[in-house]
């Protein structure tokens, strides 16, 4: 490819920490790529295999939660769920032939806009290397 | 304690300082029916623990859990902020005082920022950030940090060169150059002080050289140089060369437990805890080896799970514990630091580290000394507010009451506590003037749309040039226009402005919008505010949507505005699909019953039973055994002397003779039904004698005690002259002629408590010790008297009594768990139950040491009460030890995670008696926010069942965090609790049968916004 790919990728943050992690990183005027669009969600908790899967299936070229820190969880424990699903969500992937890579979870608190913006970057940087979805491209 | 009813009082209540504890204590007032003022001389609230990385033990982020509180008290309609502002008099009584408040000059209107920033954007003047203590910049206009509040910057015109830069770039004509000092005066029935603490300057201390040298630093500025937003976003750098550091040491009581006059004589209570929290968190943050060490006199570990956590950072994170004093600081080649370091045994020693950190201690600040003269309050020597052991939060000033660490040096847990206790003195001395001063929300009834279309309005925010400079807003707001269902659209200026929120209402209702979408900032801080606006044009707030195209997008994509302007269309996109699927909400009013149960009678129990009694509102109070009083019963004096005999006496009979407050007595809880507001217990009487009595009330408070333990140690009950804390106590009050004689007397700390068995630390043994060392000491001045310990633990201004007792000759002797002090019974014919003899080494000498002890004194822990049934009727959980579990171990030390549920006294922790009352006065003032209400609103956003897909599989039941799903046997499916539901949605995305449903975050809502986004 000679022009570097665009990818799209969708983060579900929880209100309590990756959310305002993500407002900090503003507040303090940090730059991340703009591939990175941000839906709201009250913890990492209630994301659903099906809100994951139904991202790649309309052809995200990642995916990726990000709650509270392990233990910190403004909702006791729905992080760790969480993270449980996005495992079970990177083997569903890889039977189907799509990277797992595509699909990850972290944590982290509400006062690291640095790390939010670091996240962004890695996952897109990630992603850019993989290309767009095996979805968009028909492969699967 | 008077029930006042005099009908000249004021329902409002002033407080001064906000922060932790000023906040709780103005959101317990206001959420219980008092209008609240709230004056702080900063430009915003938050206090000391805003600019804290992490909080101890459990290492939470405290931006994180502060915030909530933040906004909470921001946009509290009964809650007036005051900020810039001195009290400079207060006139009058309690009931009615007149407080003379001095407004200093903001130079910004703060109805007219916005906070958009531009105004420190252009600002040409830099000055050094207190935020960030000096090891930052800031600009002359600024704002304090990201998540203040009030959200509204101000100029600090003392370096001001007042260029008019400012002035001309805010759009929204917020400054105003020309703002002057003012004087309001308000009228409050009460005053609360919580004016905090400062942290000590340690200049004057030359040993530490701390103005010497950067790579020294205080304990403040390690807690920014850690902190993700501080001045090194959290990268751990020394400031002197901004190298990593890999061996940095913690020094202990810099300016604590300080004879000198140059520091402070008594302890500040938090230090060791927030040195090894930092120790903890710096060697995560180092991204290469990090070996830390902590030079310290007594590892003070007193607090709930304080222990297991400096156990953890010994033995798991490698913590290096070092028991010696630190010399002398001096600075060494490479910015690293030569410490000289004294030890236990006397001798010398030196060690090199890169970075210092003193562990400063905690003062009131002078500017608060000065304040509490102005309003007549009695301070203590040690300059913080003086109060007794039985009224901890009240003043020398009727009607004035304080918290948090202007009434003595303590940690947030404490402090938040003392709020709620003082809240609830302020608001019984206010109970007949309830609700009296208060706001109503004047609110239309709510449209009804159902069977309608979404009909979409989109309003996207310029907010000045912070949007409209970096991305395309016309562009914005036309594409917004082609979006399903959306019948409106526009841009605003600044959407959150009062003139546009106006002409938003006279919008919605011109073309009948259902459905609300605002693109601007982050409904973090904006939300709120849109809904209200909403809500007042009579849509239901959760037909309410918003793309966060400033924080989440100009703000980070401005050197690229194409692209901003693209995700700003993809977000606008997403927001208006779900806005499409969102539906009204509509919460319902549950009626409250006006009650509140209290389970034990011991101090905590009784006065939680009296403070809701004198609230104005119905306690019943059941106690298991045959009479109230509970472990107070068997002590003699509080800490500071006062008689607990007296009190308790009086306690009872208050209790006893109040006609809101119904006894039982032998009697169990058996059984409990029903949700925050709604309570049903059944009771029963032990005998059986009785029908088992059916109670109703709208809270519970847990304060169901604990006991001291009885050792197996140090052949306790083997010899007559062995004696626990609670025996010696009951051995004091009647004979004291046989102490007297006593030659030798001998106390040994910790006997049951930091033992692997029991790995916590029972808090009041050592300050015990201490208090009847003294006591033996004034009934025979020629006895040896010896405390055996492992640190001394005579927190905050219990050290007075440390040093009173080393000043009086008592000797102490330090051991270690491998090094015990051993007791021996030998016959002896002329004593007929044998001679004791003590053997320990001397930690100085390193030698053994024998006695012949008259009188051996063993500090026993503090165990819990068992009530395992009673804790399984309630759901309320507890910790390995034994203790209950509150919500928070930090903020909602008061509240167990169970809404309408609170705890109090030794049932949560080992404590004093002082502080079991301020947390039964605090568990008084949570319960008031229920019962003092017609009722409670309960809906919103929760999940509720679907019967027929419900196949009682348990998962919800096993995953819920909080315990709230049950199986109704009679409907045949779980039901979730509408007023107990937190909201989290972790039993939707778990229900294998999708059952559940949470409200406003359905399947269909989260999908549609990732369909909008990827297929546009």
């Amino acid at each position: 490819m000679s022009e570097v790919y665009e990818p799209t990728l969708i983060a579900f943050c929880c209100k309590y920490c990756a959310y305002a992690a993500a407002d900090l990183a503003g507040s303090m005027r940090l730059s991340y790529p703009s591939n990175v669009k941000i839906t709201q969600v009250p913890c990492t908790g209630r994301v659903d295999i099906i809100h994951l899967l139904k991202a790649i299936e309309n052809s995200a070229d990642g995916v990726y939660v990000a709650g509270c820190m392990e233990g910190d969880c403004h909702f006791v424990s729905g992080n760790l769920k969480a993270r449980k699903r996005v495992e079970y969500v990177k083997k569903t992937l890889t039977e189907l032939g799509i990277e797992p890579e595509r699909v990850e979870m972290f944590n982290l608190s509400s006062a690291m806009g640095p790390r939010f913006a670091e996240i962004a970057i890695d996952m897109t940087d990630r992603i850019k290397k993989l290309g767009p979805s095996p979805v968009k491209r028909g492969d699967t | 304690m008077t029930e006042n009813t005099t009908p000249s009082q004021i329902g409002s209540v002033l407080v001064v300082g906000a922060g932790v504890a000023g906040i709780q204590a103005s959101l317990d007032m206001a959420n219980a029916g008092y209008y609240v003022h709230l004056v702080d001389n900063s430009p915003s609230v938050g206090g000391l623990m805003a600019q804290l990385d992490k909080t101890f033990p459990t290492n939470d982020c405290a931006m994180c859990i502060i915030s909530p509180f933040l906004v909470e008290v921001g946009r509290h309609l009964n809650i007036n902020i005051i900020p810039n502002s001195e009290v400079e008099s207060l006139e009058g009584n309690a009931g009615a005082f007149r407080a003379t408040v001095r407004n200093d000059p903001r130079y910004i209107d703060m109805e007219k920022c916005t906070a958009c920033g531009q105004c420190r954007q252009v600002c040409p003047v830099t000055a050094i950030n207190e935020f960030d203590c000096g090891l930052d910049l800031r600009r002359a206009t600024y704002i304090k940090y990201p998540q203040a509040v009030p959200l509204a910057y101000t100029i600090d015109r003392s370096i001001c060169i007042g260029c008019g830069l400012c002035e001309k770039a805010c759009l929204a004509e917020a400054i105003t150059y020309s703002d002057s000092p003012r004087r309001t005066t308000l009228d409050v029935g009460a005053v609360v002080l919580a004016m905090g603490n400062e942290v000590f300057d340690p200049s004057g201390l030359t040993p530490y050289a701390y103005t010497r040298h950067p790579n020294i630093v205080t304990s403040l500025e390690f807690e920014r140089i850690l902190s993700a937003s501080g001045p090194y976003k959290g990268h751990l750098m020394r400031p002197y060369d901004r190298e990593t550091p890999s061996k940095i040491a913690w020094l202990q009581c810099v300016g604590s437990r300080d004879i000198k006059p140059s520091g402070h004589r008594y302890c500040s209570s938090v230090c060791c805890m927030y040195s090894i929290k930092q120790s903890i968190i710096a060697m995560e943050h180092a991204e290469t080896p990090l070996e830390t060490a902590i030079f310290y006199m007594d590892m003070r570990t007193y607090g709930k799970d304080f222990d297991k956590y400096q156990v953890r950072a010994g033995d798991e994170k490698g913590v290096r514990f070092v028991r010696a004093r630190v010399h002398t600081i001096e600075p060494v080649e490479n910015g690293d630091l030569k410490l000289r370091i004294v030890q236990e045994s006397g001798n010398m020693t030196e060690e090199v580290f890169n970075m210092v950190v003193l562990a400063c201690s905690l003062n009131p600040s002078s500017q608060a000394v000065l304040l509490a003269n102005r309003l007549g309050i009695d301070l203590n020597a040690h300059s913080y507010a003086k109060t007794s052991d039985f009224n901890p939060v009240t003043t020398s000033r009727d009607g004035v009451y304080v918290c948090g660490s202007f009434q003595g040096p303590k940690d947030i847990p404490q402090s938040v506590m003392e709020a709620s206790a003082a809240a609830s003195g302020a608001t019984q001395l206010l109970s007949a003037v309830r609700w009296s001063q208060t706001k109503i929300r004047d609110l239309p009834p709510e449209t009804d749309f159902s069977g309608q279309d979404p009909r979409i309005g989109v309003f996207v925010c310029n907010c000045g040039i912070n949007i409209g400079g970096v991305a395309d807003v016309p562009a914005v707001r036309e594409y917004a226009r082609t979006l399903p269902h959306v019948v409106h659209v526009e841009d605003n200026l600044f959407t959150c402005s009062q003139d546009t929120q106006e002409k938003m209402k006279q919008v919605i209702v011109e073309h009948a919008i259902n459905r609300v979408v605002v693109a601007s900032c982050s409904p973090r801080t904006h939300e709120p505010l849109f809904q209200e606006t909403i809500r007042e044009a009579g849509l239901n707030k959760y037909l309410f949507e918003m793309a966060n195209i400033r924080d989440q997008n100009t703000w980070v994509h401005m050197k690229t505005p194409e692209k901003a302007t693209a995700k700003a269309k993809d977000l606008v996109r997403m927001a208006v699909a779900k806005a499409a699927y969102v539906e009204p909400l509509p919460q319902v009013i549950l009626g409250v019953t006006h009650a509140v149960l209290v389970v034990g009678g011991g101090v905590a129990g009784m006065e939680a039973a009296l403070g809701v009694a004198r609230q104005g509102y119905q306690a019943f109070l059941v106690e298991r055994s045959n009479r109230l009083g509970g472990v107070a019963r068997q002590l003699q004096h509080t800490w500071q002397g006062q008689s607990v005999p007296a009190y308790l006496d009086q306690l009872i009979a208050d209790v006893n003779n109040h006609d809101r407050i119904d006894v039982f007595l032998e009697t169990d809880v058996v059984h409990v039904t029903g949700t925050i507001g709604n309570f049903v217990t059944t009771l029963r009487l032990q005998n059986h004698s009785e029908q088992p009595r059916i109670i109703e009330h709208g809270a519970a408070i847990l304060a169901t005690g604990g006991k001291e333990y009885q050792p197996t140690e140090y052949l306790h009950g083997k010899h007559p002259a062995i004696l626990t804390h609670l025996e010696m106590d009951a051995a004091l009050a009647g004979q004291t002629t046989e102490f007297r004689n006593a030659q030798v007397a001998v106390f040994i700390q910790c006997v049951g408590s930091r033992t692997p068995d029991r790995p916590y630390c029972s808090r009041v043994c050592c300050t015990h010790s201490l208090k009847t060392a003294l006591h033996l000491r004034s009934l025979n001045a020629g006895m040896k008297i010896f405390i055996l310990y492992r640190d001394i633990r005579s927190y905050g201004l219990r050290e007075d009594m440390y040093h009173q007792a080393r000043e009086a000759g008592i000797q102490f002797i330090r051991f270690d768990t491998d090094n015990p002090p051993e007791l021996f019974l030998t016959p002896d014919p002329d004593a007929g139950f044998g001679k004791l003899n003590l053997r320990i080494t001397d930690h100085i000498l390193n030698r053994p040491i024998e006695m012949n002890p008259d009188l051996v004194i063993l500090a026993s822990a503090i165990l819990p009460n068992e009530n395992k049934k009673l804790f399984e009727a309630f759901k309320v959980p507890t910790n390995a030890d034994g203790f209950l579990v509150e919500a928070h171990a930090k903020l909602r030390p008061v509240d167990f995670a169970s809404e309408g549920l609170f705890l109090a006294g030794l049932a949560h922790s080992p404590k004093s008696i002082d502080e079991s009352i301020a947390q039964a006065r605090a568990a008084v003032s949570r319960t008031m926010a229920i019962v003092s209400r017609e009722g409670i609103l309960v809906g919103s956003v929760i999940a509720s069942i679907n019967p027929e897909r419900c196949a009682v599989c348990l998962t919800c039941v096993r995953t819920c965090p909080y315990g709230i799903p049950r199986i109704d046997p009679e409907k045949g499916h779980a039901v979730i609790e509408a007023a107990e539901c937190h909201g989290c949605g972790v039993c939707v995305s778990e229900c294998p049968g999708k059952a559940i449903t949470l409200k406003h975050f359905t399947d269909e809502q989260i999908n549609a916004k990732t369909h909008a986004l990827f297929c546009a």
